[in-house]
């Protein structure tokens, strides 16, 4: 669950990114938070990943009080999240299996764990083939799924995707975020970063619009096409 | 998944990682050598500069002469007494008939006029040498103390000793100031050096922090690379060391302006300078990773 309670953000550089926030996701949920570049989105995702404080306001993330979450208690945090970038920053010299492989390390997973849960995560992103194959191997959509392996192989209780469509063609996008729907159907709560208007109005999903800093609209239906508040 | 160390893991990454990034590796490995080199050449050069300043130094002896009306039995059962002076490490005794030859067999021109001399001319004495000769005033004025010696019969180079005093602390501060300069130096070199092969790696650093690992996780592999690459570098060093010392010493055996350095043999210090040199290449390859990715981990 996340909840954002009058945040505001100020940077050093003076840029009031968030002028006063109030958001909540619960579990299970799927959320579109769409709006212009320059909007604040990147500024919320940063909020949740504890890579920034906020200046003002609260910020509660599965638990976790990011207001007086200490360094220790950060990638606790964090193992709670999987996070989808554009750029998918996958690792170039590493398989697809390593790549799934070095982020369950990264918490700690035994190799028994590994052999048990990688070929099932690949296998819920159809990549259940292509394990020995680099990135550069890859197309672009087979790389986000990859990327989407990673993020979930660790059983995170939420999906956090940054412009997950980014670098894709339209039916490249369109199959990643059927592949989120269903991992979200599979439990996991996935908050979706977009401008993408024409891909979140395919889906009748809840729709966070940012602008300037402040929300403008939070509602089941389209992009923008949404209750005001 | 809750296990906290896994040495098999982080040793066989930081192995992978040398190799996956050779280039940088060898260019880190280089760079340890070099400063090794440098560090090594001089602290080699003080050290036998030290060494020969301490031979001469002991080459550097008081005399202290007995009473005329002493026997030499007299004399002899002073030496106990004389021993116990402080700062005395040795004593030898010399009749005034040995002092005569000594004194003739050094004037070999002028024995003729010296043969006459009779056997009592000279007194018997004690060549003394000390521990500390920084201390040889003292100890002078401690031995005409002693029954049988007596004022102004002992004598010392005190301005000679003094003259070593002098150069070897000037030696031996220039040589640590040097070796502190330039150990401090290898620090940053290295660390850039690393901090370049880092660089390339912030991507997967930051990787790893999404995905919640700790930072003693993501710093063990860069621990472990760079205490192999400071222990290889230390290896490498240590034996072109030797080969360098082997030359340099012959070569200041074979020239004459260099006959009063006393060269100590590199085999005689060989396992000192190796542990130095691991401590050191370690110490370097180790604090050189963590400064290096001390600024990837604040994501």
């Amino acid at each position: 669950m996340i909840r954002f309670i009058d945040v505001q953000k100020e940077y050093d550089n003076g840029t009031k990114a968030l002028k006063g926030i109030n958001m909540r996701i619960d579990d299970g949920e799927f959320v579109f938070l769409v709006g212009p570049s320059g909007s604040g989105k990147s500024t919320v995702i940063k909020l949740i990943t504890a890579e920034i404080a906020p200046t003002e306001g609260r910020v509660m993330v599965n638990g976790y009080n990011l207001n007086t979450i200490t360094p220790r208690q950060v990638p606790l945090m964090r193992r709670t999240l999987g996070i989808i970038f554009q750029d998918f920053r996958l690792i170039e010299k590493k398989t697809v299996y390593e790549n799934l492989a070095f982020s369950m390390r990264a918490i700690g997973a035994s190799n028994r764990e590994l052999r048990r849960r990688i070929p099932y995560v690949l296998q819920l992103v159809g990549l259940d083939t292509k394990g020995e194959r680099f990135p550069g191997q890859l197309s672009g959509g087979e790389q986000q799924r990859v990327a989407i392996a990673r993020a979930l192989v660790n059983n995170p209780s939420m999906i956090i995707a940054d412009e997950p469509t980014g670098n894709l063609d339209p039916q490249r996008s369109l199959e990643i975020m059927l592949l989120l729907e269903r991992i979200n159907e599979l439990g996991t709560t996935v908050l979706v970063v977009t401008h993408e208007k024409a891909l979140v109005n395919r889906f009748t999903k809840r729709v966070v619009a940012i602008e300037n800093g402040r929300i403008i609209s939070d509602g089941t239906g389209g992009y923008y096409n949404v209750e005001k508040i | 998944m809750s296990r906290k160390f896994d040495a098999g893991y982080f040793i066989s990454e930081g192995v992978h990682s040398i190799f996956t990034h050779g280039f940088m590796s060898f260019a880190a490995v280089c760079m340890i050598v070099a400063c090794l080199l440098i560090m090594g050449s001089f602290t080699l050069l003080a050290v036998n500069l030290d060494n020969t300043l301490g031979d001469l130094e002991n080459e550097n002896e008081m005399l202290v002469y007995i009473d005329d009306s002493l026997t030499e039995e007299q004399a002899r059962a002073l030496q106990p007494k004389l021993a116990q002076v402080d700062n005395v490490s040795q004593l030898t005794f010399v009749t005034r008939e040995a002092a005569l030859e000594e004194y003739k067999s050094k004037r070999e021109s002028s024995v003729p006029l010296l043969a006459d001399l009779p056997d009592d001319t000279l007194r018997h004495r004690y060549r003394v040498h000390v521990v500390d000769i920084e201390r040889m005033a003292e100890t002078e004025e401690a031995l005409e103390q002693v029954e049988g010696v007596g004022k102004g019969n002992v004598r010392a180079a005190i301005d000679i000793a003094n003259g070593f005093v002098m150069v070897r602390n000037i030696a031996t501060g220039v040589a640590m100031v040097l070796v502190g300069i330039l150990l401090v130096v290898s620090l940053f070199i290295i660390a850039n050096t690393i901090k370049l092969a880092t660089f390339y790696r912030r991507e997967e650093i930051a990787i790893m922090k999404m995905c919640g690992a700790t930072d003693g996780f993501i710093e063990w592999p860069f621990v472990v690379e760079g205490m192999i690459l400071g222990l290889v570098g230390a290896l490498i060093a240590f034996f072109v060391q030797w080969g360098l010392y082997q030359m340099v010493a012959k070569l200041a055996i074979q020239g004459n302006g260099l006959s009063l350095v006393n060269i100590i043999s590199y085999g005689d210090m060989a396992s000192t300078i190796l542990m130095v040199f691991c401590a050191v290449g370690a110490f370097i390859g180790v604090g050189g990773s963590l400064f290096a990715i001390r600024k990837f981990l604040q994501v």
